[in-house]
C-alpha cells in the first residue's frame, strides 16, 4: 500500500465517523430534548419504544420516511425540493473545520482531529451561517403560502439583527489567538479558556448562536404559536424531517463552535480530548434544551432591539478594550504561543 | 436598575425549571399502572334491582328525559299485577356524556354510575347497551331501598301496608 491510500483510507475512515457520529448524535438530541422537556414539565417523556424509550429516534425515522411527501400545488417545485437540503448541508460542512480531539498517530503519521484545518476557518463558519439562512428562506418563499413567507422574512430579519453581534463577539477571540485557524485558537487556549478574559464575548456569541439555530427564545420564524410552523408549514416526511434533523446539527455544530472558541476546545484534565471535547457541546446541547423549558419568545422587535441597540454596541466596546488591554500589554502576552 | 431585576427574573426561571427537572414526574403509565378512582365516580351506568330482586327500573321515562344528550331509550310495559318494567332499555355509550342527570332523575335509584372507565370497543355499535347488559344482580349504592314498598299502591303489598303508610281512610266516615 502506498502512504497516499493510507492517508486516503485514514481521511476516508473520519469523514465516515463524524458523519455517523454527528446523524446519530442530532437523532438522539431530539430524543433527549423530548426527555430533558418532560421532566421539566412533571412528564415522563418517550418511554414505549424499546427500553426506556431509547429506539424513539428510530421509529420517528420510521414515521417520517412513510409519510406522504406533499408538495402544494403553486409551490416553486425546484426551489421547495432544494431548501431543505440547503438548511441541512451548510450546518453538516461547518463542522469540517471543528478540531474535536488532539491529533493522533495512526500508522506513523500525524491524524488531525479535525477534517480540515482551514487558515480561515472562522470566516468560513461565518460564511456557511449566512448560507443556512437561504434554506429557511427560499423554502418559506417557495412554498406559496403565507405563513411560510413571513417565516422566511422573518428568518432574515433574524439573521441581519444577530449576525453582526455574533461575528463582532468572535473578533476577541481572534485577537488572542492571533490566528482564523481554529485549530491555532483551541491551541492557544491549552492553559487558560478564553470565556475568562472574554466572559461579555462569550456570553454575546450565545445569544447569538441561540438565535442562529432558530431556537426559543429566538425560534422566531418557526413561532408555532403565530405562524403554525412559520417556514417548514408546508413541508412534510423527510423534507420536514431535514429541516429538523439540520436544526439538531446545528445545535451540535454551535455548541462545538462555543466550545472551540471560548471554552478551550478539547483541552482538559484527566479525561481524553474527545471525550472533553463532546461533554462541553453535548452541555451546550443541554443548555439550548433548557431554556427553551424556561424562557418565552421574543417578539422579532425585541430581537432587532436586542441586536442591533444592545448586542452589536457591547460587542463592540468590546473589541475597543481588549484592544487596549492587548496593547498595554504589549509582547508580555500569555496566550501567544 | 430594571436589568438587573431581568436577569434575576431569567436566572429564576432557569433554577425553577431546573428544580422540575429534578422532581418525579406525575404520569401515570396507564395500562400498567392504574388510579383507583372514587366510589362516586362517573363511568359506566347500570340498572340495578332491588332488594328482594326485582328490576327497580320503572320504567317512568324521567332519566330519558333528563338526558341532555338523549342517549337513553326505553319501552314502557306493565305486569298483571300493576308492576311497570322497561319492555327494552337502551343506552348508547357512544353519546353518553357521563354527566349523572339519569341517575340523579330516577326515583326509584334504578339507574346509577359506577366506576369502572374502561368502555373502550373497537366497534362503535358495541357501546349500545341492551338491558341484558345493563341490568346488575345487586343493589348498587342503595341496598335497602325498594321503590314499591313506598309508593303507596299495591304492587308488592295490600294497600297500606307500604312502609311508613297508614291504612286508607274511609272518606264516609270522615264526618265532621
Ligand atoms: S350520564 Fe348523562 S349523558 Fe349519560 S345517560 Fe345519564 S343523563 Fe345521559
Ligand atoms: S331508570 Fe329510573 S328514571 Fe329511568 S325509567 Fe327507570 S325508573 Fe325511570
Amino acid at each position: 500500500m502506498t502512504a497516499s491510500t493510507v492517508d486516503i483510507a485514514l481521511f476516508a475512515a473520519k469523514l465516515g465517523m463524524i458523519f455517523f457520529v454527528i446523524l446519530t448524535l442530532a437523532a438522539y438530541l431530539v430524543f433527549a430534548e423530548r426527555k430533558v422537556l418532560a421532566w421539566i414539565q412533571d412528564r415522563k417523556g418517550p418511554n414505549r419504544v424499546g427500553p426506556l424509550g431509547l429506539l424513539q429516534p428510530l421509529a420517528d425515522l420510521i414515521k417520517l420516511l412513510t409519510k406522504e411527501d406533499f408538495c402544494p400545488i403553486a409551490a416553486d417545485k425546484w426551489l421547495f425540493y432544494l431548501a431543505p437540503a440547503m438548511a441541512a448541508i451548510p450546518a453538516i460542512l461547518t463542522f469540517a473545520v471543528i478540531p474535536f480531539g488532539a491529533p493522533v498517530t495512526i500508522a506513523g503519521r500525524r491524524v488531525p482531529m479535525l477534517v480540515a484545518d482551514l487558515n480561515v476557518g472562522l470566516l468560513f463558519f461565518l460564511a456557511l451561517s449566512s448560507i443556512a439562512v437561504y434554506g429557511v428562506a427560499i423554502g418559506g418563499w417557495a412554498s406559496n403560502s403565507k405563513y411560510s413567507l413571513l417565516g422566511g422574512i422573518r428568518g432574515l430579519a433574524q439573521l441581519i439583527s444577530y449576525e453582526l453581534s455574533m461575528g463582532l463577539s468572535l473578533v476577541p477571540v481572534v485577537m488572542l489567538a492571533r490566528s482564523f485557524s481554529l485549530a491555532d485558537i483551541v491551541a492557544a487556549q491549552a492553559t487558560i479558556p478564553f470565556v475568562v478574559y472574554q466572559p461579555l464575548a462569550f456570553l454575546i456569541f450565545l445569544i447569538s448562536i441561540t438565535a442562529e439555530c432558530k431556537r426559543i427564545p429566538f425560534d422566531i420564524p418557526e413561532a408555532e404559536g403565530e405562524l403554525v410552523a412559520g417556514f417548514h408549514t408546508e413541508y412534510s416526511g423527510m423534507r420536514f424531517g431535514l429541516f429538523f434533523v439540520g436544526e439538531y446539527i446545528n445545535i451540535i455544530v454551535l455548541g462545538g463552535l462555543a466550545t472551540t472558541f471560548f471554552l478551550g476546545g478539547w483541552h482538559g484534565p484527566f479525561l481524553a480530548p474527545v471525550i472533553w471535547f463532546s461533554l462541553k457541546t453535548l452541555a451546550f446541547a443541554f443548555f439550548f434544551i433548557w431554556m427553551r423549558g424556561t424562557l418565552p419568545r421574543l417578539r422579532y422587535d425585541q430581537l432587532m432591539h436586542l441586536g442591533w441597540k444592545v448586542l452589536t454596541p457591547l460587542a463592540l466596546a468590546n473589541i475597543l478594550v481588549t484592544g487596549w488591554w492587548l496593547a498595554l500589554r504589549g509582547d508580555m502576552m500569555p496566550l501567544s504561543r | 436598575m430594571p436589568i438587573l431585576s431581568d436577569i434575576k427574573a431569567i436566572l429564576g426561571g432557569f433554577r425553577i425549571t431546573l428544580a422540575h427537572m429534578l422532581r418525579r414526574p406525575v404520569t401515570i403509565q396507564y395500562p400498567e399502572e392504574k388510579r383507583t378512582p372514587y366510589p362516586r365516580y362517573r363511568a359506566r351506568i347500570v340498572l340495578t334491582r332491588d332488594p328482594d330482586g326485582g328490576e327497580r327500573c320503572v320504567a317512568c321515562y324521567l332519566c330519558s328525559a333528563a338526558c341532555p344528550v338523549d342517549c337513553i331509550s326505553m319501552q314502557a310495559a306493565e305486569r298483571k299485577d300493576g308492576r311497570r318494567y322497561a319492555a327494552w332499555f337502551r343506552i348508547n355509550f357512544s353519546r353518553c356524556i357521563f354527566c349523572g342527570l339519569c341517575a340523579e332523575a330516577c326515583p326509584t335509584l334504578a339507574i346509577q354510575m359506577t366506576p369502572d372507565y374502561e368502555i373502550c370497543k373497537r366497534d362503535i355499535m358495541d357501546l349500545v347497551y341492551e338491558k341484558e347488559d345493563l341490568l346488575i344482580d345487586g343493589c348498587g349504592k342503595d341496598d335497602s331501598y325498594n321503590f314499591y314498598r313506598h309508593a303507596g299502591i299495591a304492587v308488592t303489598q295490600p294497600r297500606g301496608e307500604g312502609v311508613e303508610e297508614k291504612p286508607p281512610v274511609d272518606a264516609r266516615s270522615l264526618m265532621p
